[in-house]
Order: structure tokens, then sequence, then C-alpha cells
């Protein structure tokens, strides 16, 4: 892999893959498509690290264990999400942005 | 070409296109199965670059837990047959410049640098190597960012408890009906 594809196609892929991302949480106005878009950016910021790590610095495993990370990170802020969007389709019957403006109920 | 070659063009090409069906699939529930195969060929590729590990961990924690977990809030939330409007188009065109100029700014700068590849064989990152790095404390050591993300983890699942359970009179109030 590391002789036969150059890191750069790596990073083009991760490019496109983030700024997918961006566009989805920019057009989207439903929370969970958002917070999919949200999972894509996370996701192409993890093949960044493992790609540099294996390509520049193959004798070190930092890339790798920070991608472990923000797994683990990306989880939790999942399940967050997750029962925050369930508490407000409880309240508002809604879970399209622009309808949920009161915080305090 | 190579088979390496060839499955790197299979990833990426799939990682491009679902991605991109993530973002403007007007059903919600396709919008997650995009989602789904994209975080698969992101395994493929932890796999092309031999961390058999990492790849493993994101199949089972991002395609198995977080799609299954964004798959069931949709079923809670939404209803299957419902489609989304069409996106206005003028925020469809000005995010679609906002996410062009920043893609095409990042690709330059990414083209723009050699890269020098260290073509040194690399070691087997095997689970006995891993176990021990996460829990050494010297400089290869990672044991202080693996105890914060346990703590993070505690108090991730004790919030979305506390978020997402009742409240004591909003009970009270459904059993009177």
């Amino acid at each position: 892999m590391v002789t036969v594809v150059p890191l750069e196609y790596l990073l083009i892929v991760a490019a496109i893959m983030f700024f997918t991302g961006v566009y989805g949480f920019l057009t989207r106005r439903n929370l969970i498509t958002m917070l999919m878009s949200l999972e894509l950016i996370l996701n192409s910021v993890n093949i960044n690290f493992a790609a540099f790590n294996r390509y520049l610095f193959p004798g070190k495993l930092e890339g790798h264990f920070f991608s472990l990370f923000i797994i683990a990170v990306a989880a939790s802020e999942a399940a967050v999400a997750i029962a925050i969007i369930i508490n407000i389709y409880r309240r508002f019957a809604t879970i399209n942005v622009e309808d949920v403006s009161e915080m305090k109920y | 070409m190579e088979g390496n070659q060839i499955m790197f063009a299979i990833f990426g090409i799939a990682i491009i296109i679902f991605s991109i069906l993530t973002v403007t699939s007007r059903r919600i529930l396709r919008a997650a199965v995009s989602l789904f195969f994209v975080l698969l060929s992101t395994a493929g590729i932890y796999f092309l670059l031999n961390f058999q590990f990492l790849a493993a961990v994101q199949i089972t924690l991002y395609a198995g837990g977080i799609v299954v977990l964004i798959i069931f809030s949709i079923l809670l939330t939404s209803q299957i047959s419902h489609k989304f409007e069409a996106v206005e188009l003028k925020k469809k065109v000005f995010s679609a410049i906002a996410a062009i100029a920043g893609a095409v700014l990042v690709i330059t700068t990414i083209l723009s640098y050699s890269f020098q590849a260290d073509t040194a064989v690399a070691a087997e990152v095997n689970m006995k190597l891993i176990g021990k790095t996460l829990m050494e404390t010297g400089e290869n050591g990672f044991v202080l960012p693996f105890e914060v993300i346990s703590v993070l983890l505690v108090a991730a699942m004790i919030g979305a408890i506390v978020v997402a359970k009742k409240s004591k009179s909003e009970t009270e109030d459904i059993n009177k009906k």
C-alpha cells in the first residue's frame, strides 16, 4: 500500500469526505441528518490520522491511537446527541431545527 | 495495476459516492444506509493500511454501534415514508460554494506539498503491542488519554440516561391518562 498508492490520494479522499460533511451540515435541517454529517467529518479526520501514521512515521503509533480515541469520543457524542434528540422530539413532536427555538420548558 | 491499487480505487470511489448520497438523499433511512457504507469503506482503507485492530474497532463501533443507534432514533422520531422537502436553491448554491471552495483550497495545499513517504517496513501492529502501549506510562505510553476517555464514557453514559429518561411528573401524567 505505501509503495503503490501515494499519500496524496488518501488525503484527497478524506478532504472530499470532510467537505461533503460540511455541505450536509449547512443544508440539512433535520437534527439526525446533521448528526450524520458530523460523523462524516470525524471519520475523514480519522483517515488522515491513520494515513499520516502509516506513511510518514511507520515506527510509531500516535496516529493509530488517536484514531481510536476519536472513535470513542464520537461514540459518546452520538449517544448524548441522540438522547437529546429523543427528548426534543418528546417535547416538541418535531426534530426540525427551525421549529425548536425554546430551550427552557 | 496491483491488487492494493484496485482495492483503494474501489474504496475511495465508494466513500465519495456514498458520502454525497448521505448528505443529499431526501429519504432519511437511505441516508443512514449510505452512511453505513461510507463507514465500511473506511474500515476497508484501514485494512489496506495494515491497521487491522483499528479496522475492527471501526466496524464494531461505528458501523455496528453508531449506525444502529441512528437508525433506531430515526424509527422513533420520523415516519419512514416521509420525504424531505427539497433544499432552497439559494441555500444549496451558497453551501455548495463554501464546501467546494474549502475543498479546492485544501486539495491544492496537499498537492503543493511533496510528502516523502517513509518506505521502511512498518512493525506489525498486533494486539500485544496495542495493549502494552495503551497501558504504558513511559515515553511511548497512552495511559493518560486512555483514562480520560474512560471517564468521558462514564460521563456520557450517565448524561445520556439522565437526559433521555422521563421526568417524574411526566410519567404521572401518562399514568393518569
